[in-house]
């Protein structure tokens, strides 16, 4: 056993290059999905039927949706529609996209449950528009939504691995080409948790802090 | 966005109102209310719960949007502009800031600190040069005697603190106008007084107020105008003395007998 760790160790490059690639996957993703689905809650909140019909029908379609079919569909699916995706944009736009849904409701629901008098104030003091959302609504928004937000980023993460079936070079990937050359399973794939496991470390720490920050306003 | 710096109509009292009326569903809240506030009045507007006065208070800077009538500060329209049009959030948003206001659960912003909080609008919304804002918000929280608190999170301060932040608040956008939405209703008795000492000063320095208050020795005091409102009507209006020493109508003296002549309930 010590063995197999030791040979998983000597293919260290390749498991870090896999981990680089999840990190950058990851990081673009989370911070793409939370600002659309920042922009996306603010149609969820508007007042006229129509665009919260279209904003409901999409969020709640992609959240009904399990992600690796979504992977599939955008890989494979559309280019019999005539759309090509490399595995790159196709890995970025499957997490972007279905992730934004789920902030895009995480959001909604922080915000419906805020106290209206601050947000109301906002607009006495004539904030409108884009400029409400950014200064009053959002930021206490951010503080109680932290710790679901940061969930979701680990989510983020996780969903990150099925990318390895449309060949993206991320860490699930590199651990199973390093089990497949070497006959390791075990040592290949718990390599690979601990890594996921460091990078949801990472993650609860930012999560801790929005916390703190939280904490001291409340 | 840029500060809006129409100038005032010479001339023109400090606000305006004509024929507001306001229904919620079948409810009317509001009829054919018109009074016009002159510069350096305060003005408080009293009343029965449920008589429209808060209502009227927000259909001022259209927080509530009438049904008809015509709002003007300065001069200037509020809400429908000179053409009839319904003004763009935009357009409202930059009225609005002519127009400081005061609410009765304080509605202080709990991301920002106290100094934040009186900087926020004057930085973001007219776009001040920061120097000069943090220098005036400073000034201001002087004058609400909070200074010492300018870097605490509203979270940490008693009712009648957040009330003073949130006059600084409203005093930092240097407005025409101050409105106050029953601002001592949600403190406790013992911290009333240093919110409406505060107000008193503003008044004695010529600020242009209309005040929504339960507070009856303070509007006989203060107010160089009552405006007496029951089930969504101006009954009555004149000077504090003539209302409260001899009311003209029927309604007014029972809304008197209850409010002011009645024995003090015993505090426990």
């Amino acid at each position: 056993m010590i063995h197999d760790f030791g040979v998983v160790w000597g293919e260290r490059g390749l498991l870090l290059a896999g981990l680089g690639n999840t990190v950058l996957l990851s990081v673009l993703a989370a911070i793409c999905a939370l600002v659309l689905g920042a922009l996306l809650s603010t149609v969820l909140m508007r007042q006229s039927k129509a665009p919260v019909l279209v904003a409901r029908v999409f969020v709640d379609g992609l959240r009904c949706t399990p992600f690796l079919l979504f992977a599939y569909i955008l890989y494979y699916g559309l280019p019999s529609l005539g759309i090509n995706f490399d595995n790159w944009s196709a890995s970025l736009t499957a997490l972007i996209v279905y992730h934004t849904a789920y902030m895009a409701e995480i959001l909604r629901s922080a915000w419906a449950a805020q106290p209206r008098a601050p947000i109301e104030a906002g607009m006495a003091f004539g904030y409108s528009g884009l400029g409400l959302f950014r200064r009053i609504v959002l930021p206490p928004l951010l503080l109680t939504a932290g710790p679901v937000v940061g969930n979701q980023m680990i989510q983020v993460i996780k969903d990150s691995a099925f990318l390895t079936v449309i060949a993206l070079p991320e860490l699930t990937h590199a651990a199973s080409s390093i089990q497949s050359r070497h006959y390791v399973p075990f040592a290949a794939f718990i390599a690979a948790v601990l890594l996921y496991w460091a990078l949801c470390l990472v993650i609860e720490a930012g999560v801790a802090s929005v916390g703190r920050m939280a904490e001291a306003r409340r | 966005m840029k500060r809006l710096d129409l100038p005032a109509v010479a001339g023109a009292p400090t606000l305006q109102l004509a024929g507001i009326s306001k229904s919620f569903g079948s409810l009317k809240v509001l009829e054919n209310i018109s009074f016009d506030v002159a510069r350096g009045e305060t003005v408080c507007l009293l009343g029965p719960s449920g008589s429209g006065k808060s209502t009227l208070l927000r259909c001022i800077n259209w927080l509530e949007r009438p049904d008809g009538g015509r709002v003007l500060l300065d001069g200037l329209p509020v809400g429908i502009s000179t053409g009839g049009v319904v003004m763009s959030d935009r357009e409202l948003a930059l009225m609005r800031t002519r127009i400081g206001m005061v609410f009765q659960h304080f509605a202080l912003w709990p991301h920002l600190t106290v100094l934040q909080n009186v900087m926020e609008a004057p930085l973001h919304v007219q776009k001040r040069p920061k120097a000069e804002v943090v220098e005036e918000a400073q000034a201001m929280l002087r004058r609400v005697g909070l200074l010492e608190k300018q870097d605490v999170f509203p979270a940490r301060l008693s009712g009648g603190q957040k009330q003073r932040v949130g006059i600084a608040r409203a005093l930092a956008m240097k407005p025409s106008l101050l409105l106050f939405d029953e601002p001592t209703s949600a403190l406790d008795p013992e911290l009333v007084g240093e919110v409406l000492a505060v107000m008193r000063d503003l008044a004695r320095d010529g600020m242009t107020m209309v005040v929504v208050t339960h507070e009856m020795a303070f509007a006989r005091e203060v107010a160089s105008r009552v405006i007496f409102m029951d089930r969504g009507v101006v009954v009555e209006s004149g000077t504090p003395e003539a209302f409260f020493n001899s009311p003209n109508t029927e309604r007014a003296q029972q809304f008197l007998l209850r409010y002011v002549a009645a024995p003090a309930a015993p505090t426990p």
